[in-house]
């Protein structure tokens, strides 16, 4: 029989159709079997219902239209984490009856990567001023804000969790409440830490080798530390400690600053002000150069002049523990 | 001696009517109007989010939200606007070509209003933040995209039906490229919304075929079919070569189906499927210079024509598009050029160089070809040339000003500086991708006029005496 296409339309078709599910099969299908895996391999992987009704708010806000939660093997990703690996997502199934699998890998990065946010960043009521109006700790950023996660109260509860966003951009009378559906948001924002995996290292390089320390030092004081402390080192008044003018930094005792930014800080009163968020602990996502250079530049900026430090000074107190 | 200078070139005006059935010209526009509808709403959409990019505090709601908004701007334009208005131009295509009536005209009719639910539907539920989990193109819930299938599935019932009934020998390359989008979009989709295999990383894979094919699977080939048989019918001699058409339609099928994965290239998905992906993504320059080929072939030495006529620039415009931006999306699919580019605007510039340069053009390229012959009313050429220079000028400033801005965001991370530093940079590129897009959106408005001036007449075939009775 001669096959011709171009007379036979059940022929043609025939093939056009059966040819292109076979292709799917081969390409689409079973891949996706042999990587439909929710088993963790390592630690626990799952949601806290919390955390469920977080992930399905970060769904229905279209969080992962801006924000990808995927850190590639290449040296401009370590800014992020570790490269993700598949057991990272085991924890993703169907949301309901009628929504699938959330795609959280996402396609563009109009904001950071997220994979690591919650080791990142792991101040609650930061990613509470963050979430009602980004521009209040992040001044050029052009994230959406989102006031109706938020109530506004006039006398707040006791067990109402009142967010303290900056004068300027607060509401003018009653306090800012974050609802359950915030609190829930930020519960999923800080279950996404990314696990230890033996051999890889979580702590990044500076892909920047051939800046000075100076300039090293501003670009990770910028990276890491100015979400909450600021560019200018202001911080924001009585949420995060200014460092312009603090004592700590100007000190010429250095064993209290390089402890802090190892091994965090939490419940201190700082120039008899308590703040109600604590200073994360570096110690896991920074090398000794690293934070000497970031503790240089906090000390040479802002009108500050504190004694300058080096990495052996860090090693120091690393060995010593908290 | 003063010459009169007129304020645009003449453009030849059209005396080869086609006399149709009448209900298949009401059916065809009825269709253009409703993918017309969608065009408007959806880059209106479109527009308002270019300048919530600039003034991220300008009406600040829930359902104004990027979150919210961003996909029903794509899904509108892609199974609103482009797919309707695809429909509506094989409506007529496949019923000429295979010299029989169409099969079934009610069928079509009741796949218009299914598709059209289908949609609303759809929307309705994004407002509300209801969406499939954020699968790009794919964010209509099950029950929406359920109904799209369905119109889908009854438009191949009645093409096939049509072919294979047809009054030719041999079925014209139009049809198989037009019957084969529709073959295959079924399977595209039955794939895509079955759950079973899409747990965890299972999803990723999917997605990366899912959203490659719905564009390679069927937006690209309909429109090659549309224009297979516009093009050869606008300048009156046949397409180039028949074979080139056929080697293009096979190395669409087989080397298309294979490169979903190059969307998720470092992702962690198999490693081998990326290079795959890579490899056949470069293959597609196989396929798009036969068919760029076969067209700028059949246009050489007819270019004083291209010149004369209103809907060929339209076409030539689509063809350059078709070559160029797909060859990009085969550039930045390779790993060196996908660390630049991967996560920044310069894919955003990509997809509507193709969607916009490419599909949309040959769009309106057959619209402007089609209904004038079918209802013998003309719309002002100027008009039409305010919408060609209107659309295609916002088109190159958006998609210049977010390739340059796109790299200029890669080179700004690989460069190790603060993130917040690629988001100040983009500042000036987002403002100019505003304007591109406002200039985009006034030439949607006038298509929509000329649209309007279009109209078939109610009474075309019927002759009318003068007291106004029907004889």
């Amino acid at each position: 029989m001669k096959l011709n296409f171009s007379e036979n339309h059940k022929l043609l078709f025939s093939v056009v159709f059966f040819g292109f599910v076979a292709l799917s099969i081969l390409i689409a299908i079973i891949p996706a079997i042999e990587v439909n895996s929710n088993d963790p391999m390592c630690g626990v992987n799952t949601l806290t219902p919390a955390q469920f009704r977080g992930l399905k708010i970060y769904v229905s806000e279209g969080c992962l239209y801006c924000h990808t939660q995927q850190v590639r093997p290449l040296p401009l990703d370590k800014v992020f984490g570790r490269p993700s690996s598949p057991f990272d997502y085991s924890y993703l199934t169907p949301l309901d009856q009628i929504r699938m699998t959330p795609a959280v890998l996402g396609s563009e990065r109009t904001g950071p990567d997220l994979s690591n946010i919650g080791n990142r960043q792991p101040s609650e009521i930061w990613h509470h001023i963050h979430l009602y109006n980004p521009r209040a700790v992040v001044k050029s950023s052009i994230m959406q804000a989102y006031p109706w996660l938020y109530e506004i109260k006039e006398n707040p509860d006791s067990n109402d969790l009142v967010i303290p966003v900056p004068a300027e951009y607060a509401p003018k009378n009653g306090k800012v409440v974050a609802t359950q559906k915030a609190k829930d948001l930020v519960a999923y924002l800080l279950f996404l830490k990314q696990k230890p995996i033996e051999g890889i290292s979580q702590v990044e390089e500076s892909s920047s080798k051939n800046l000075t320390a100076a300039n090293r030092g501003a670009q990770l004081y910028n990276t890491n530390c100015a979400s909450c402390h600021q560019q200018n080192g202001e911080g924001i008044p009585m949420t995060f400690p200014p460092l312009k003018n603090s004592a700590t930094v100007n000190s010429e005792n250095i064993d209290k600053h390089i402890r802090t930014v190892l091994f965090g800080l939490k419940g201190e009163a700082i120039n008899g002000i308590v703040y109600p968020s604590e200073m994360p602990a570096q110690k896991d996502n920074l090398t000794d150069e690293q934070i000497a250079d970031i503790i240089n530049y906090e000390r040479s900026s802002w009108g500050n002049n504190g004694k300058k430090i080096t990495a052996d000074d860090v090693k120091k107190i690393r060995a010593e523990g908290k | 001696m003063a010459v009169e200078r007129p304020i645009a070139p003449t453009k030849v005006k059209i005396d080869d009517l086609i006399n149709e059935d009448d209900r298949l010209t009401k059916l065809i526009y009825s269709y253009l109007v409703s993918a017309t509808v969608w065009l408007i709403f959806g880059t209106f959409v479109g527009l308002y989010l270019a300048i919530r990019f600039i003034y991220p505090d300008f009406g600040v709601a829930q359902w104004l939200s990027f979150g919210r908004l961003r996909p029903i701007h794509t899904n509108v334009v892609f199974w609103g606007w482009t797919s309707l208005a695809m429909i509506a131009l094989a409506l007529y295509v496949i019923p000429r070509t295979s010299q029989r009536p169409l099969f079934s005209i009610s069928l079509a009719r009741r796949a218009l209003f299914v598709i059209n639910a289908s949609i609303l539907v759809g929307v309705i539920y994004l407002f509300m933040g209801y969406n499939n989990g954020g699968q790009e193109y794919r964010e209509f819930i099950w029950p929406a995209m359920m109904l799209f299938a369905l119109g889908v599935i009854s438009h191949t019932l009645n093409f096939y039906k049509t072919i294979a009934l047809r009054g030719t020998k041999e079925i014209y390359i139009s049809n198989w490229y037009i019957l084969a989008a529709f073959l295959w979009t079924i399977v595209v989709i039955v794939i895509a919304y079955i759950p079973w295999y899409q747990n965890a990383l299972g999803e990723t894979v999917i997605q990366g075929y899912y959203m490659h094919m719905g564009v390679g699977m069927w937006f690209t080939p309909l429109v090659l079919g549309l224009t297979y048989y516009f093009l050869p019918m606008l300048l009156n001699k046949p397409i180039y070569s028949y074979s080139l058409g056929v080697l293009a339609f096979w190395t669409q099928m087989v080397f298309y189906s294979l490169i979903g994965a190059h969307h998720f290239v470092f992702a962690p998905i198999p490693w081998w499927l990326q290079t795959v992906a890579i490899v056949f993504s470069v293959g597609m320059v196989i396929t798009l210079t036969a068919g760029t080929g076969n067209f700028l072939l059949t246009m050489k030495g007819s270019f004083r024509k291209v010149a004369r006529s209103y809907s060929l620039p339209f076409i030539l415009v689509g063809v350059i598009f078709y070559f160029l931006a797909s060859a990009q999306g085969s550039l930045e699919a390779l790993r060196e050029f996908n660390q630049y580019w991967h996560f920044t605007n310069y894919t955003i510039a990509h997809s509507h160089l193709t969607m916009y340069g490419f599909v949309v053009f040959l769009i309106w390229g057959g619209i402007y070809a089609l209904l004038p012959r079918l209802t013998g009313k003309e719309p002002s050429h100027l008009l039409i040339g305010i919408h060609f220079w209107f659309a295609l000028l916002g088109l190159l400033i958006y998609g210049f000003a977010l390739m340059i801005g796109g790299t200029m965001q890669g080179k700004s991370w690989i460069e190790g500086l603060p993130f917040i530093h690629s988001v100040e940079l983009m500042i000036p590129y987002w403002i100019w991708r505003a304007v591109g897009g406002t200039f985009m959106f006034i030439s949607h408005i006038i298509f929509a006029y000329n649209l309007y001036k279009m109209k078939p007449l109610t009474h075309l075939h019927k002759k009318v005496d003068l007291a106004g009775e029907q004889i």
